[in-house]
């Protein structure tokens, strides 16, 4: 159980078969300060939780299994790469650093996130990109190669959220209803069919112009690399742009 | 359209003190005063009066009084003046009727229905001034027992993260961007200085004022503002907060003409928006889910430090409490009925929660029913107003008190309620440098420690009356209290005694 190979080359294997997350993340911190690996693999990953939250400085993780929730909560700076699927809470309040996922994710991923960047290959869950946020150049983003369940982008107030469609049948549209409900910042792409009344009533609709392209073409050639598809071929498709009507929804709610 | 409402207050004018000095129309945020040079006269125009007594207390010759208008309407004591007030403002607008700090409706205030026990004949009581009296407090979880090595003389039991308090009395969340960069700065400074604590609340915290940082409680509510790890990690405890006794249930929304280029720095959000704190954590929807966010402030502090959960109190408080517990959290902090807020819905502040009293007395006596009373610090807040209600409060299971208003009325508040609007004649609740600089942080602070050190000594003269010379002695320890003028149910779940019993 929990068995440790520490590779001379600066990184660290873990079998995290029933290892207790805590137990798991200390191990990782242990290694960081003891042996300065700048890498760890975990292997039979379970559902033990906030991977990467928690490291005294930014390294590189690679996931095997299925890592719990809160994956990357916090989390300042490492790159997590998970092959298998997230669960709830990826990214959480994650203020730098990088999160792939060869798979699908679950609920609320990237919530209130303040910076970094997340790729999932699959689809994703509810209430994606939540109150994701951003000042002046911080900004961060999300790619999703799937389709979303419903709210995503919900009060969203920064930062970049890219849903590509990549898996829906031809004709089928996007899952998510009430996308950007409560928007008051940030920007989303969609690519994929996907109907008005799917909108929340604070985002308006327009075409792409070239620095959205430029935008997307820098997040899509990420997404390509991660997951290998060809970028050019995905910036080929339709892509709208969806952005926040007003700055201040609720301006005109009160009396004062 | 003409509006029907009629001035709040009236502002009357002794001419003969009168010196034309302009002192009042340069204080007034509101621009209430006005002086004609034609005329060689001040003019007020008293609709636009919030009664805040900002001019009257800087008037040189005291020539002015302001004081609630007297209507004239037929008396209804159904429709008071509020209603008037609220409904024509609503029907000239369309809007939700705002408004600022606690809820001022003469629900019972059942400090005021609650007496403490003195020492007489048979016990003697305990001069503080020549005798030890400890009033210090540590906030966190305490182990179910301890083991105790006999061969090494140590204790074996790890003891959990625990933050001591000089007094038991903690500066509540008051965030920056609501108060101004001075008051919150001054908080922190007599915090400090009177070797307690200061809660962020949600805005995040100016890194240039993390010098303070043992002495802070750092927030993390719903719209994660400034959180981040180093945030997270420079303060002493951190608290999930998931409600507030003045608007219970629903979120927060600082409006954009508040978010100045600083407070959008420490929020990290873009100047100029709305600062909108939705009304759950979208990542807590459940017991369970707390648990997880619980976890994940412990993971990313290293299990070093306390975590709280701030809820406000309603009807279903100590069950939601004993599960607060049972989910990790080391602090359940209440916020009553009466507690304030910088904006709020009027009709929420107004008629949603339960007073304080209450739900400190159900919650503390349902974790001492389930054994669970030592896994969790329990922090009370909503309208705390002198030191005879902390120790009540402390009697009743409190481990400690949070007060917000009280420290914003040490600061020079005159509870005028208008916090929502972000002019504050007294610099305290607004984000305008020409208002803000009117509060000079050191002397804040000092008003703020001389408040503190006169509650201590009053807290230690009522202990030693009792005969206590440690507040621990008297927490959670109801036969030094007694309920006058109150109803049987209410003194069961106050679990108190009627006067005379």
């Amino acid at each position: 159980m929990g068995n440790v190979i520490y590779n001379n080359n600066g990184s660290v294997e873990i079998n995290a078969d029933g290892l207790f997350y805590k137990d798991m993340n200390k191990l990782i911190r242990e290694y960081i300060l003891a042996h300065n690996i700048n890498k760890a693999k975990l292997t039979n990953v379970y559902g033990q939780r906030y991977i990467g939250t928690n490291v005294p400085r930014p390294i590189k993780i690679d996931v095997y299994g299925t890592p719990g929730n809160d994956l990357g909560a916090f989390m300042n700076g490492s790159t997590v790469e998970v092959y298998g699927n997230a669960q709830d809470g990826c990214g959480n309040t994650m203020n730098d650093g990088e999160i792939i996922i060869h798979g699908n994710a679950g609920d609320i991923l990237g919530i209130s996130a303040r910076g970094g960047e997340i790729y999932v290959k699959g689809n994703v869950g509810y209430r994606v990109g939540i109150h994701m946020k951003e000042y002046k150049d911080k900004k961060p983003a999300l790619v999703i190669g799937g389709t979303a369940q419903d709210f995503l982008g919900e009060y969203m107030s920064g930062g970049i959220l890219i849903l590509l469609g990549l898996g829906l049948k031809e004709n089928e549209k996007h899952k998510a209803t009430f996308i950007g409900t409560g928007m008051h910042g940030g920007i989303m792409y969609i690519s994929g069919k996907v109907d008005q009344n799917q909108f929340g009533k604070e985002v308006g609709e327009l075409p792409l112009d070239d620095n959205d392209k430029a935008l997307l073409s820098k997040y899509i050639g990420k997404f390509a690399t991660h997951f290998g598809y060809d970028a050019d071929e995905i910036m080929k498709r339709d892509f709208i742009k969806l952005y926040p009507k007003s700055l201040r929804p609720y301006g005109k709610l009160y009396a004062y | 359209m003409l509006s029907t409402l009629l001035p709040e207050f009236k502002i009357e004018r002794d001419d003969s003190r009168c010196i034309r000095c302009q002192v009042c129309v340069r204080q007034c945020g509101f621009d209430t005063h006005k002086y004609d040079e034609d005329d060689d006269a001040v003019y007020a125009a008293e609709e636009k009066c919030v009664g805040c007594q900002r001019c009257a207390v800087m008037c040189p010759t005291n020539a002015l009084t302001i004081k609630p208008h007297d209507y004239g309407y037929r008396p209804n004591a159904n429709w008071s003046k509020d209603h008037f007030r609220e409904l024509s403002r609503q029907a000239e607008s369309g809007g939700v009727v705002l408004t600022g700090s606690g809820n001022d409706k003469p629900y019972r205030i059942y400090w005021d229905h609650i007496v403490l026990n003195a020492s007489q004949v048979t016990n003697p009581s305990i001069d503080p001034l020549r005798e030890p009296m400890e009033l210090k407090t540590y906030l966190g979880r305490k182990p179910d027992k301890i083991e105790y090595d006999p061969e090494t003389k140590q204790i074996k039991t790890e003891m959990p993260p625990q933050v001591m308090i000089e007094v038991p009395v903690i500066f509540s969340a008051l965030s920056y961007g609501a108060i101004s960069y001075n008051a919150w700065k001054s908080l922190l400074q007599a915090a400090k200085q009177a070797g307690t604590l200061c809660n962020t609340g949600e805005g995040g915290w100016p890194m240039e004022l993390r010098e303070y940082s043992n002495r802070v409680i750092a927030q993390c509510a719903s719209g994660r503002f400034g959180v981040d790890v180093e945030y997270l990690n420079s303060a002493s405890i951190v608290e999930i907060k998931i409600g507030q006794g003045a608007k219970p249930g629903i979120g927060g929304h600082l409006p954009g003409e508040k978010v100045s280029s600083d407070v959008s720095l420490t929020r990290m959000i873009p100047e100029g928006t709305d600062a909108l704190s939705p009304a759950p954590q979208h990542d807590i929807y459940s017991i369970e889910d707390l648990s997880m966010l619980i976890y994940a402030l412990k993971e990313a502090t290293n299990y070093e430090k306390p975590i709280s959960v701030k809820i406000a109190a309603v009807h279903n408080a100590a069950a939601i409490a004993s599960g607060m517990v049972r989910a990790g959290a080391d602090i359940i902090a209440l916020d009553g009925i009466r507690g304030g807020t910088g904006a709020a819905p009027k009709i929420i502040r107004d008629n949603v929660g339960i007073p304080i009293e209450l739900a400190l007395a159900s919650v503390d006596k349902r974790l001492r029913d389930e054994g669970i009373r030592n896994q969790a610090s329990l922090l009370v807040a909503g309208g705390f107003r002198n030191s005879g209600d902390v120790i009540k409060a402390i009697a009743l299971g409190a481990d400690a008190v949070y007060i917000g208003t009280a420290a914003l009325v040490a600061m020079g508040c005159t509870i005028c309620q208008k916090c929502y609007t972000g002019i504050c004649n007294w610099g305290i609740c607004t984000q305008d440098p020409y208002l803000s600089k009117r509060l000079n942080p050191e002397i804040a602070t000092r008003r703020l420690v001389n408040m503190v050190k006169g509650w201590s000594l009053e807290i230690k003269e009522m202990l030693g009356g009792m005969g206590i010379n440690a507040i621990e002695s008297l927490r959670g320890n109801r036969h030094h209290l007694r309920g006058v003028g109150l109803e049987q149910w209410e003194l069961d779940v106050l679990g108190i005694k009627g006067a005379g019993m």
